[in-house]
């Protein structure tokens, strides 16, 4: 019943108002609806491009070089010695993760795990005159499929080929352009080493990815060791694990074992990660400012009805309303503008959402025209309205507790 | 209730406004005010007529001394319970009708009731009606009150005052504002509600014809009781 009443009253002053009202109420709901939209498109791209991170690629690579030197027995044997040694070399040592085989058979064990050994090298694609330098990568097609999404980009062909090929070759879209290669024609591979061979592409990809499309070539492991001339050699060991997030641990710990340096992927894209911190602190500062605009309209339009309504305000206390029934009534016109903006706010940003997903547009390094990755999440919605209500209810606080203050007799001596 | 306690008692009351040169409203005023009463306060213009009756009506706190409701001292009551007293025991009128222009006539005088909280919305809008009735304002139940002419206005707000059934109507010049008709309207109501069982007025006025309606008559000069006259 009482609340009623705050209601009634709240609502008559609100309305008797009604332009100022729309207005400060405009201010809310545009602040809602562009944090949706913008907060939509930067979770959306941020879940997107970590997907990619993910899938597309291997958790977890290890590679065939160490973080820091190895350490001289000697600082070994005497760790608190005083011992100095100077010009010293590091050890040669055969480039090529030792016992590759062992270790990959050691991770395949555990339970999600796939891990496969690669040869990563460089080399000439040359056809009809035309030489392009490509990165070689000698791999094992059935564990690759699992490993990146390359299988899924195929637009010809089929990694599974390179294993009944004999010599075959999988190369991206881009390179297969610009040398004028089509599907089973025989394309000359040379080596660094001087080593020629020709090669039948039966595979072609396409990511969408200009670098990985013009210069990256798939083979069978070993295929890029007799190539490479590294025979039973590989440099790279790739795993994919079952919970990308747990990769930095799993790394840590493979790192830790092997000794070899093993990199997450969170590791390598530290600084991308990095950015998307700064990106939601942009995005939730001009939404900040855009509530803060909105919360001083709020404030200036109960001001208003206060400084107004004074009259009114002593007329209840002497009828018996409490003080704290008059900010009640005053809050409860700041949360109807909340409200009122909220549920606009989430108009607009519906509207904003659909304009959004309508947008194409090219993106420079990318092929093909793309649109805004939108994630269209309740969680925006819900902050945007709590933003809203929470706005309200600090902007209308001052003024309701100043009304809150009005001393009647002064009102009444003085109208009288 | 005991007939030998006043219904609203002052004890050596003053009220002074800390202003730059403080001015001193009433001073030092003992009153006792029956349960029943009808009493009309006069005085010239600052003689401290209004200040008194909002002192009596618990909307300001004196100074000094204190005032008693139905025998207990009020002093020591935060301004809830002050509040909640006004509410339940005390009805106001003022010069100016002070109604809330956003709300139909009707609204105006259930106000009150819906705050109390005490009877059921249908028990409030027909106790509104019913109070509208009694002062041939019926008719105007759905108009705002800018529709109405100052003397339904002033009727409106009186039914308003009653609307929780006061013990006690404190009223600050209530005919101050309206042309000759009306006063007498408004005066003749107040006679009436007067001679209610059980219920209290106090009425402010510079009007000789009010006075002589009253059953008492006290006279203010410089926030002194001058004159107390019952008849």
């Amino acid at each position: 019943m009482f609340w009623r009443v705050c209601i009634g009253i709240a609502a008559a002053q609100l309305t008797h108002r009604r332009r100022q009202t729309v207005v400060s109420t405009l201010g809310v709901a545009l602040g809602v609806g562009f944090y949706i939209g913008t907060s939509s498109i930067m979770s959306g791209s941020e879940r997107d491009f970590t997907q990619r991170l993910v899938d597309n690629a291997p958790h977890i690579t290890m590679k065939d070089e160490f973080r820091s030197a190895a350490p001289q027995p000697v600082f070994l044997a005497f760790p608190h010695g005083a011992v100095a040694l100077t010009n010293t070399k590091p050890r040669e040592y055969l480039r090529g993760i030792k016992n590759h085989g062992a270790i990959v058979d050691e991770l395949s064990q555990q339970p999600g795990v796939i891990a496969e050994a690669a040869l990563l090298g460089q080399a000439i694609m040359r056809y009809a005159s035309k030489d392009i330098s490509a990165s070689i990568a000698g791999i094992d097609p059935d564990k690759e499929r699992q490993l990146t999404s390359v299988e899924g980009d195929m637009r010809a062909g089929s990694l599974l080929r390179l294993e009944t090929a004999s010599q075959g070759v999988v190369i991206g879209q881009g390179m297969a352009v610009r040398l004028g290669l089509a599907m089973d024609d025989l394309v000359t591979v040379v080596s660094p080493t001087g080593l020629v061979r020709r090669m039948k592409v039966v595979g072609i990809f396409r990511t969408g990815n200009m670098l990985l499309d013009e210069s990256q070539a798939y083979m069978l492991l070993e295929d890029a060791q007799v190539l490479l001339d590294k025979p039973f050699i590989a440099n790279r060991v790739r795993v994919k694990i079952a919970d990308a997030d747990a990769a930095e641990d799993f790394a840590a710990r493979m790192e830790s074992r092997w000794g070899y340096r093993t990199e997450s992927w969170q590791e390598v894209n530290r600084d991308l990660l990095g950015l998307f911190v700064i990106r939601n602190a942009i995005t939730y500062s001009i939404v900040g400012a855009i509530m803060v605009v909105a919360s001083f309209g709020i404030f200036n339009i109960i001001s208003t009805v206060v400084l107004e309504k004074r009259r009114d305000i002593a007329i209840l206390m002497s009828m018996g309303f409490r003080a704290a029934d008059i900010q009640a009534v005053f809050l409860v016109q700041g949360a109807f503008v909340g409200l009122l903006g909220m549920f606009m706010g989430w108009a607009i940003g519906l509207g904003l959402l659909q304009l959004l997903a309508s947008i194409e547009f090219t993106v420079p390094g990318l092929s093909e025209r793309q649109g805004f990755v939108l994630d269209r999440g309740f969680l925006q919605f819900g902050v945007g309205g709590a933003f809203a209500i929470s706005s309200a209810l600090v902007a209308a606080w001052y003024p309701a507790r100043k009304a809150a203050r009005v001393r009647p007799v002064e009102i009444i001596r003085g109208a009288a | 209730m005991n007939a030998a306690v006043p219904l609203v008692e002052a004890r050596g009351v003053t009220r002074i406004l800390q202003e730059a040169v403080p001015v001193t409203l009433v001073h030092d005023i003992d009153l006792a005010v029956g349960p029943g009463e009808f009493i009309s306060v006069t005085g010239p213009s600052g003689s401290g007529k209004s200040s008194l009756l909002y002192l009596l009506g618990l909307l300001d706190r004196p100074t000094a001394g204190s005032i008693l409701l139905e025998g207990s001292d009020t002093s020591s009551l935060d301004a809830d319970a002050l509040a909640a007293l006004r509410l339940r025991k005390l009805g106001f009128v003022f010069q100016f009708h002070f109604l809330l222009p956003e709300f139909t006539v009707l609204h105006n005088v259930m106000l009150p009731m819906q705050r109390l909280g005490e009877r059921t919305e249908k028990q409030i809008v027909a106790r509104a009606h019913e109070l509208l009735g009694a002062f041939d304002i019926a008719d105007q139940a759905d108009k705002r009150p800018d529709q109405l002419s100052g003397g339904q206005r002033q009727r409106v707000a009186i039914a308003r005052a009653l609307a929780n059934d006061p013990v006690l109507v404190l009223a600050d010049e209530p005919t101050g504002n309206l042309d000759s008709k009306n006063s007498e309207i408004v005066r003749d109501i107040f006679v009436r509600i007067a001679a209610e069982a059980g219920r209290t007025v106090i009425a402010v006025t510079h009007e000789n014809a009010f006075a002589e309606a009253s059953e008492r008559n006290i006279h203010l000069v410089d926030g002194r009781v001058e004159r107390d006259d019952r008849r």
